[in-house]
């Protein structure tokens, strides 16, 4: 962008890069979302990745992909640190939820399962309990 | 704050605003993260439940249909097309909002009006995907797929499912809406008038912010 010197000239290399950008994103996230889709199938196929770490996958490629939409298609990685900020900080509350959830809901379900009319109660410590399957 | 963007410039001592940004753009911001909470409240309900229950239906073979294609078993692909589509909208309203800087009108209304088309494009599926569902017998309360494990389900599944993808709807719809309402504007000439087309940019943020939400039900509904 050095050689340019008027204005017309510098907003026009600007523009130009920009909409390079954009396009960069889109295909970004469409492969994220072809090699989500493609690990499903490898999945249903064969069952190669296992369950839990197909999910540990597709939760982290989300991730990514909303990167991309807020920082590019939003702009907000362009903006200044305080904006970016506010907007995060906040969010960083939804780590909480979703650990303190997730693990209610676990806990709910293993409650039902050893609390359910009809299993025996005795066993005292066993913490062997844990590795029989359901 | 040292950031490299400007040079020393005391941020917080007034006379600017200490976002760098329009008093509108900023509550467009706050508002998307106040949505953000609700859909997140939504969604991490819908994972609680799911983490209490002993089992759940199979994505896979729960939403495996195709337009026009009958009882071919084709898992995923209806729904990519979707997410296709969205992340493609998005993309033109981003074209839309550059646009909009290069004041170029005539350019702002194509990519509004692409975008405008693919958000009622978006829509139509779902209304396709929510009616074969209710053929299916699918609906608030009524839930005709088993468990993974062959158990039967309970209506946890289709509950949550309608909920969030309807109000994930309701959201495409009203950008949809809120589309039409710049484009008039584009066209009557109002941000030519006003000197700037920050409302495309305003109306573009809540576009983005659908799509984006869109990734995480795609995520949590279809693929785990």
């Amino acid at each position: 962008m050095e050689h340019t010197h008027t204005e017309a000239g510098h907003e026009a290399a600007h523009v130009d890069s920009s909409t390079k950008t954009i396009w960069r994103t889109f295909w970004i996230l469409l492969c994220i979302t072809m090699v989500e889709v493609g690990l499903a199938f490898l999945h249903l196929e064969t069952g190669f990745p296992s369950r839990v770490f197909l999910n540990a996958i597709f939760v982290g490629l989300t991730v990514v992909k909303a990167f991309y939409i807020v920082a590019e298609f939003m702009h907000l990685g362009h903006e200044i640190k305080n904006l970016i900020l506010t907007i995060l900080i906040p969010l960083l509350l939804f780590v909480w939820f979703i650990i303190a959830f997730l693990y209610e809901g676990d806990s709910w379900k293993n409650m039902r399962k050893d609390l359910k009319p009809g299993t025996p109660i005795e066993t005292p410590k066993a913490p062997a309990k844990e590795g029989h399957h359901y | 704050m040292d950031t490299a963007v400007t040079a020393k410039k005391k941020w917080w001592a007034g006379g600017y605003s200490p976002f760098n940004v329009s008093y509108g753009k900023l509550m467009m911001w706050y508002f998307l993260m106040s949505d953000a909470f609700t859909f997140g409240a939504l969604l991490i309900s819908y994972g609680t439940i799911r983490f209490s229950s002993p089992s759940w239906p199979d994505p896979n073979e729960v939403f495996r249909s195709f337009p026009g294609m009958g009882h071919a078993n084709l898992p995923l692909v209806f729904v990519s097309l979707m997410t296709f589509i969205l992340i493609m909208s998005s993309v033109t309203m981003v074209l839309a909002v550059h646009a909009g800087h290069m004041r170029d009108k005539k350019a702002v209304a194509k990519w509004m009006l692409w975008t405008i088309v693919g958000g009622i494009a978006f829509l139509s599926c779902q209304a396709w995907e929510w009616t074969h569902l209710y053929h299916e017998g699918a609906w608030w309360g009524r839930n005709p797929f088993l468990n993974v494990d062959g158990t039967l389900a309970s209506t946890n599944f289709t509950n949550f499912f309608f909920t969030i993808t309807g109000f994930h709807g309701l959201h495409v719809t009203s950008g949809v809406i809120l589309n039409i309402v710049i484009l008039a504007n584009v066209l009557k000439g109002t941000y030519e008038h006003r000197g700037h087309y920050e409302m495309v940019e305003k109306v573009g943020l809540y576009w983005h912010f659908v799509d984006l939400v869109w990734v995480f039900v795609f995520t949590c509904f279809y693929l785990l």
